[in-house]
C-alpha cells in the first residue's frame, strides 16, 4: 500500500538519471535554437542599432548553456564514475609494467 | 623595447615552454599523472582551436562584420554542451580502438582501409597548410608591429626569415616533444601540458587587453555599451544563411579538425574529463570572445584610418603606450599561433606516418622477406620527417602567398575544408549501414567541390585558378564557375562552397553505402563502432590457430618496444593462467594485440601486420553471427555465457598446464636416480680402468704419467659433481647462508666474463655490453651472483651455434629491481625445451658429452630464489635469452621458506 | 692370421681411451668413433669382426644403432657388446632385447672386458647365445 502523501516510486535516482541524460541530449537542439533566433529578429532591418543588445542576448545565452552543462556534468559525474571504473586497470594508459 | 629585448622574451617564454614539457614528460615517466591527468588540463588543451585566427582575427572580424565572429565559438560551444550525446561516444571509440587519429578513425571504422586513411590524411594536409602559414604570418605580423611603434625606430630583418625562424624552432619543440615516444598509447604528456600553459597565457593576455580597453579606455561597461552603439559596427547586418552555415561549420571542424581530433579524442586519458569540458571549454570559449567587441571598438574609433583591425589587440595598447601590456598581448599571439601549429604538426605526421610512409615500407618489405624488420624506428624517423615537412609547407605556402590580409577568410576555408569528413565520421559512428565505399566517395566528391569553389581560387593573391575560369568558368560553361555552381550566384563564397560541397558529400555517402555491400570486417568494425557502449570491445576477426606466440612476440617488439611488448605478452599470459611470456595464440589474444598495436602504428597498418603473420585474417562464422544477430537481450545472454566459458578454459588450461609439468616432473624424478648412477659411474669407469692399467709393471713412464693425469681429472669431475648435487640440496632447502655484500654490477659482470672465458677458449666471442647503464650498487650474494652469471656466459660459449657469435648483454633498472639480460645470437632453445631447461639434468640433446651433468641451471634458479630474483628463459630474441632479475638490496635474512 | 678388428663407439674420450689400450694389447686393431650419428654408415661401410656400443651416445643412442644392425640382412649376426654406465637391470633387458650379443657394466674390470670380446667373437655358437 502506498503511504498518502508520498507517490509510489522505486529507484528514483536512477530515473532522475535518465531524465538528466534526457537533458543532456536535449541541451545542443535547445542551443540551436536559442542562438538561431536573431535570424528571426533580421536585426539588419531594425533601425535602431543592435550590435550592443545581440551581443548580450548571445552572451546571456552562452552563459545559460554552459551554467545548465555544469548542473548536468555534475549530475552525470556518478555514472561515469560507475562505467569508467572497472577498466581503469586494464587500460592504464601507460601501461607501466611495475 | 628593441628587437633584441623582444626576442629574448621570446626565447625565455620558448625555453619556459620546453622546461614544462621536459617536466611533465618526467613525471609521466614516473607515473606520477595525478596532476597531469586532471580535467583541467584536458579541458585547456582544447584551448588549441582558438589560434592565432582567434587572438588577433577575431577583432578584425568584429570590426569588419560586427558580431558574426561569435558563431565561430558557438558552433563547438553547441557540440560540448551536447557531449553526451556525441562526444562521449566519439571518446569510447578512440579509447576502445585505440585510435590514432581522424584518419585512423574512419580508416579503422570502414573495415581497416588504408586507402580511407590515405584519403583523409591527403585532405588534412592539404587543409591544414594555409592554415599553419596563417600561424607563422601572424606572429610575423607581430613583431612588425612592434617594430612600427618602436621608439628606437628599429628596422625588422626580412620577414621571410622571422618566419623560418619560428617555423624552425616549432619544428625543433614538436620533435623532442611529439616524437619521444610510440608506445604510450600516442598520448604526448610533456606537449599537452605545455599546451595547457599557452591556454592560460593567451587567455590571460586577450582579458588583459579587453579590462584596459574596457576600464581604461572605454570608461566602464555602460559607457562602452554607448560606444559600441555609436561605433561603425552598430548595425548588426545579420545574415540568416552565412551565421547558421557559419555555425555548423564550426561545430563540424571541432569534431574533425585533425588537431582538435588529437586533444580531444587521442590525448583524452579519462572519459570523466569530458565532463568538465562539456561546461569548462565553452566557459572559456566565452571568455576569449568577451572583449572582442569592445577590442574592435575602441580600436576603430582611436586608430588611425586604416590600420589592420587584426592586429588591434597589439597596436591599440601600443599606441597608447602600454608597453608591457603589449608584450602581454604578444605572448598571447604568439602561444595561440605556436600550440595549434605544434598540436597540428603532430597530428598530421602521425597520420602520414601511420597510413602512408608504414604502409609503404611493409608493402615493399613484403616482397622481400615475411618478417618486417624495426618498424618502430622506422615509425619515430617518418614521424619526425612528416612533421619537418608539414612546417616547411606552410612556410612554403606563407611565402608564396605572400600573406594576404584578412586572417578570418583563410581559418575558413580551413574549416570547410576539415568539415568534408563529417558525413563519413557521423554516419560512421551512428549508421550501421555506412559502407567503405560510400565513404570513399562521399570524401572525395566533398573534397573536390571544396578544392575546386574554395580552396584554389583562394591560393595566392590571383588564386590557382586562372581569372577566366573564374570570371565565366572552366570551357566557358557558366554554370560551372567556381563561386556560382549551377548558375547560382550572389551566394557567400564560403556558403556557397560549403552547401554544394557537403550537400554532394553526404548524398554521395548515402546513396553509395545504401548500394554497396559492406564486407565481413567491415561489418564487424560497424557493429563495434555503433554499438561501442553495450559491447565488450573484443570484435573477434582471427581465426584461431596456426601462428605461434614467439613470432607474434618478436613481430611486437618491433613496433612497441621490447619492455613493454613483452609486460603485455607476460600480462595476457598470466590472464589466460600461464607462466612466462607467451600465452596461447587465442583470437580474443591476437584481437587485443591488434589494438595495441593499432595504438602506435594505426589500425590498417596493425591489421595487416598481424595478417602478415597468420596468414590472412579470417572472420570467423562465430564473429558474422554476432553481426547478424541484433537483439540485445541474446547479445547479453552469450556475453555472459562467454565470460563463463572463458573463466572454464582458463581453469583448464591451467589445469592441464599444471599436469603436463606433474607428468613431466615425476618422468624426471624417476630418471633422476639413473641419472645420477649414469653421471658418477662415468668417471668412476675411467679411474677404474687406468688405475688396473697403472698396476701392470711394463709401462712406459710417458703412458704412466698420462694416465695418472686422467684418473686426476676424472677424480675431480667427480668431486665437482657431488659438490652441485649438495650445492643444489642446500639451495633447494632454502637452508643457504647469504653473503650480503655490496657491488658495482658493472665489475661483477667483468668477473663474470672473465672466468667465463676460459670455457671454449677457442671461440672468439663478441661481447656487447652498454657500460653507463651497468653501473649500479647492488646488495647481494656477490659470489652466488656472479657464479649465476658465469654460468649463463659459459653457456652461450659452449652452445652457440652462429658462426660469429655474440653476446649481448643489457642491464635495466625498474623501480627497485634490476633486470640483466643475456641474449646470444644462435639457434636458441626449442619451445617444448623452454619449460624443462631449468630442471635436473634436463640438457638440451638427451645425450650430451660436454662434461657438464646438467645441474647449472638448475643451480642457478635456486641461487636466484635464493636472492629473491628469478631467471627466466626469454623467448622471441633471435637466439638464447636468459633473463635474470633480483632485488637490488637482499635483506640480511636466509631465504624465505 | 689376420688382425681381428674392433670398432669401438663411445663419446667419454677417456674410457675409450682406456679400452682402446687394453685391446690393442691384446692384438685387436682398434678403431674409435664418438658420434652416434655415423655409426651404421661407418660399420655398413667396412664391417668389423666385433662392435663395442656405448648405450647413451649423441647423435644416436646405442639401442637405436643396434636396432638398425639386427635390421640388416648382411649385419644381424655382427656381434656386438653393450656398456652402459646407468647400470640398471633395465638397461640391460633393453639391450638384449635390442639384440646384443653381450652386456657389460661401467665401470667394468679390464679383463672382462677382454673376455667378453673373445667370447662373443670366439664361435659362432657363442655369437647366438644372447638371443636365446
Amino acid at each position: 500500500m502506498p503511504q498518502p502523501g508520498k507517490p509510489l516510486f522505486l529507484a528514483r535516482r536512477s530515473y532522475r538519471r535518465r531524465r538528466l541524460m534526457d537533458a543532456a541530449r536535449l541541451l545542443p537542439v535547445l542551443g540551436v535554437v536559442l542562438i538561431l533566433l536573431p535570424a528571426l529578429w533580421v536585426p539588419a532591418q531594425t533601425p535602431a542599432p543592435d550590435t550592443g543588445r545581440g551581443g548580450i542576448y548571445l552572451f546571456a545565452v552562452w552563459i545559460a548553456l554552459i551554467v545548465a552543462a555544469f548542473a548536468i556534468a555534475r549530475g552525470l559525474g556518478p555514472v561515469l564514475d560507475a562505467e569508467e571504473l572497472p577498466e581503469q586497470g586494464a587500460r592504464d594508459p601507460l601501461g607501466t609494467p611495475d | 623595447m628593441g628587437f633584441n629585448s623582444l626576442v629574448a622574451v621570446c626565447l625565455a617564454y620558448v625555453i619556459m615552454l620546453f622546461a614544462v614539457a621536459f617536466m611533465a614528460e618526467r613525471r609521466a615517466r614516473r607515473s606520477r599523472l595525478r596532476f597531469l591527468r586532471s580535467p583541467w588540463i584536458y579541458t585547456l588543451s582544447l584551448s588549441i582551436y582558438c589560434t592565432a585566427w582567434t587572438f588577433y582575427g577575431a577583432v578584425g572580424y568584429a570590426a569588419r562584420s560586427g558580431l558574426e565572429f561569435l558563431v565561430i565559438y558557438l558552433g563547438p560551444t553547441l557540440v560540448f554542451v551536447g557531449w553526451w550525446w556525441l562526444l562521449r561516444k566519439l571518446v569510447r571509440i578512440g579509447r576502445t580502438h585505440r585510435i590514432t587519429s581522424i584518419a585512423d578513425l574512419i580508416s579503422s571504422r570502414y573495415g581497416k582501409s588504408n586507402a580511407l586513411g590515405v584519403i583523409v590524411t591527403l585532405m588534412s594536409v592539404v587543409a591544414a597548410t594555409p592554415y599553419i602559414a596563417l600561424q607563422l604570418q601572424s606572429v610575423t605580423l607581430s613583431f612588425d608591429a612592434f617594430a612600427a611603434r618602436s621608439p628606437e625606430g628599429w628596422a625588422l630583418p626580412d620577414q621571410g626569415a622571422t618566419a623560418l625562424w619560428i617555423a624552425g624552432g616549432l619544428a625543433l619543440f614538436t620533435i623532442l616533444f611529439g616524437t619521444r615516444n610510440l608506445d604510450a598509447n600516442e598520448r604526448h604528456h610533456g606537449v599537452v601540458t605545455a599546451i595547457a600553459l599557452e591556454a592560460v597565457v593567451k587567455l590571460v593576455a586577450l582579458i588583459a587587453v579587453g579590462v584596459f580597453v574596457v576600464w581604461g579606455l572605454g570608461g566602464g561597461p555602460v559607457d562602452m555599451l554607448a560606444r559600441i552603439d555609436a561605433s561603425p559596427i552598430a548595425e548588426w547586418p545579420l545574415q540568416p544563411g552565412r551565421f547558421a552555415g557559419l555555425t555548423f561549420v564550426s561545430a563540424a571542424a571541432v569534431l574533425t579538425l585533425p588537431r582538435m581530433f588529437q586533444v580531444l579524442v587521442v590525448e583524452n586519458v579519462d572519459e570523466r574529463h569530458l565532463a568538465t569540458a562539456s561546461w569548462a571549454f565553452p566557459g572559456y570559449l566565452m571568455l576569449m570572445s568577451l572583449f572582442v567587441v569592445p577590442i574592435a571598438v575602441m580600436g576603430l574609433e582611436l586608430m588611425p584610418e586604416g590600420s589592420n583591425p587584426d592586429l588591434f589587440v597589439l597596436t591599440l595598447p601600443l599606441s597608447q603606450g602600454q608597453g608591457t601590456l603589449a608584450l602581454l598581448a604578444f605572448l598571447g599571439g604568439f602561444s595561440s599561433a605556436t600550440s595549434m601549429v605544434i598540436v597540428a604538426a603532430i597530428a598530421l605526421a602521425t597520420m602520414v606516418s601511420n597510413h602512408i610512409v608504414t604502409p609503404l615500407w611493409l608493402a615493399l618489405r613484403r616482397a622481400s622477406t615475411r618478417a618486417p624488420g624495426d618498424v618502430r624506428g622506422l615509425v619515430l624517423i617518418s614521424r619526425r620527417l612528416s612533421i619537418i615537412g608539414v612546417l616547411s609547407m606552410g612556410y612554403m605556402y606563407y611565402r608564396l602567398s605572400g600573406g594576404s590580409e584578412a586572417l578570418a577568410a583563410i581559418g575558413l576555408i580551413a574549416f570547410v575544408g576539415a568539415a568534408q569528413v563529417l558525413p563519413a565520421l557521423l554516419g560512421g559512428i551512428f549508421w550501421r549501414g555506412a559502407t567503405h565505399v560510400g565513404a570513399m566517395t562521399g570524401l572525395l566528391i566533398g573534397f573536390a567541390i571544396w578544392a575546386y569553389t574554395l580552396f584554389l581560387p583562394s591560393v595566392g593573391d590571383a588564386g590557382l585558378l586562372p581569372q577566366s575560369v573564374l570570371q565565366s568558368g572552366p570551357f566557358g560553361i557558366g554554370w560551372l564557375r567556381p563561386h556560382a555552381l549551377f548558375g547560382i550566384a550572389g551566394l557567400d563564397p564560403i556558403l556557397h562552397a560549403l552547401f554544394w560541397s557537403l550537400l554532394f558529400n553526404a548524398l554521395a555517402f548515402l546513396i553509395f553505402s545504401m548500394l554497396s555491400f559492406p564486407g565481413p570486417l567491415e561489418r564487424l568494425q560497424g557493429v563495434a563502432f555503433v554499438n561501442v557502449f553495450d559491447q565488450s570491445p573484443a570484435a573477434r576477426s582471427w581465426a584461431q590457430g596456426g601462428v605461434e606466440a614467439e613470432d607474434l612476440l618478436s613481430m611486437a617488439q618491433r613496433i612497441l618496444g621490447a619492455r613493454e611488448a613483452q609486460h603485455f605478452f607476460q600480462t595476457q599470459a598470466s590472464a589466460q593462467g600461464k607462466e612466462g611470456f607467451l600465452p596461447d595464440t587465442t583470437s580474443p589474444f591476437i584481437a587485443r594485440l591488434e589494438r595495441k598495436l593499432a595504438g602506435s602504428v594505426g589500425a590498417a597498418t596493425a591489421h595487416a601486420m598481424i595478417a602478415q603473420l597468420t596468414g590472412g585474417s579470417a572472420v570467423s562464422m562465430q564473429d558474422l553471427i554476432a553481426v547478424a544477430d541484433e537483439t540485445a537481450e541474446a547479445k547479453e545472454y552469450s556475453a555472459t555465457l562467454e565470460a563463463k566459458s572463458e573463466e572454464l578454459a582458463r581453469v583448464a588450461r591451467a589445469l592441464r598446464d599444471a599436469n603436463d609439468k606433474l607428468r613431466d616432473l615425476s618422468v624426471q624424478k624417476d630418471s633422476f636416480l639413473s641419472q645420477i648412477s649414469h653421471e658418477l659411474r662415468t668417471p668412476m669407469t675411467s679411474i677404474r680402468a687406468f688405475s688396473e692399467i697403472l698396476m701392470e709393471p711394463d709401462l712406459p713412464d710417458a703412458l704412466r704419467a698420462q694416465y695418472a693425469e686422467i684418473i686426476h681429472e676424472e677424480a675431480r669431475r667427480l668431486t665437482r659433481l657431488l659438490d652441485d648435487l649438495l650445492d643444489l640440496s642446500v639451495l633447494e632447502n632454502r637452508g643457504v647462508q647469504l653473503n650480503i655484500s655490496v657491488v658495482n654490477l658493472h665489475d661483477l659482470l667483468n668477473r663474470a666474463l672473465q672466468s667465463a672465458s676460459s670455457t671454449r677458449p677457442e671461440r672468439a666471442f663478441r661481447i656487447e655490453r652498454d657500460f653507463p647503464t651497468e653501473h649500479m650498487p647492488v646488495f647481494t650474494d656477490t659470489d652466488r651472483l656472479v657464479q649465476v652469471f658465469i654460468n649463463l656466459i659459459s653457456n652461450a660459449r659452449k652452445y652457440c651455434d652462429s658462426e660469429h657469435p655474440v653476446l649481448r648483454i643489457e642491464v635495466r633498472k625498474r623501480g627497485k629491481r634490476v633486470q640483466i639480460d643475456f641474449i646470444d645470437n644462435g639457434a636458441g632453445i626449442a619451445k617444448h625445451s623452454q619449460k624443462l631447461i631449468f630442471e635436473k639434468f634436463a640438457r638440451l640433446t638427451d645425450e650430451s658429452r660436454a662434461g657438464s651433468a646438467g645441474l647449472g641451471l638448475a643451480i642457478c634458479r635456486e641461487i636466484m630464489a635464493n636472492l629473491g630474483g628469478t631467471i627466466d628463459y626469454l623467448p622471441g630474441q633471435g637466439g638464447a635469452a636468459f633473463r635474470v632479475s633480483l632485488p637490488l638490496r637482499r635483506g640480511r635474512e636466509v631465504g624465505a621458506n | 692370421m689376420t688382425q681381428r678388428r674392433v670398432l669401438l663407439i663411445e663419446d667419454e674420450p677417456h674410457i675409450a681411451e682406456a679400452i682402446r689400450f687394453i685391446l690393442t694389447r691384446a692384438g685387436w686393431a682398434v678403431s674409435v668413433l664418438d658420434d652416434g650419428a655415423q655409426a651404421f654408415a661407418r660399420i655398413a661401410g667396412d664391417p668389423p669382426d666385433a662392435v663395442i656400443l656405448d648405450l647413451m651416445l649423441p647423435g644416436r643412442s646405442g639401442l637405436e644403432i643396434l636396432a638398425d644392425l639386427r635390421a640388416d640382412s648382411q649385419l644381424q649376426a655382427l656381434p656386438v657388446l653393450m656398456l652402459s654406465a646407468r647400470g640398471q637391470g633395465r638397461d640391460r633387458e633393453a639391450a638384449e632385447r635390442a639384440g646384443a650379443t653381450a652386456f657389460l657394466a661401467k665401470p667394468f674390470a679390464n679383463a672382462d672386458v677382454l673376455e667378453r670380446l673373445d667370447a662373443i667373437t670366439g664361435g659362432g655358437t657363442t655369437a647366438c647365445r644372447a638371443h636365446a
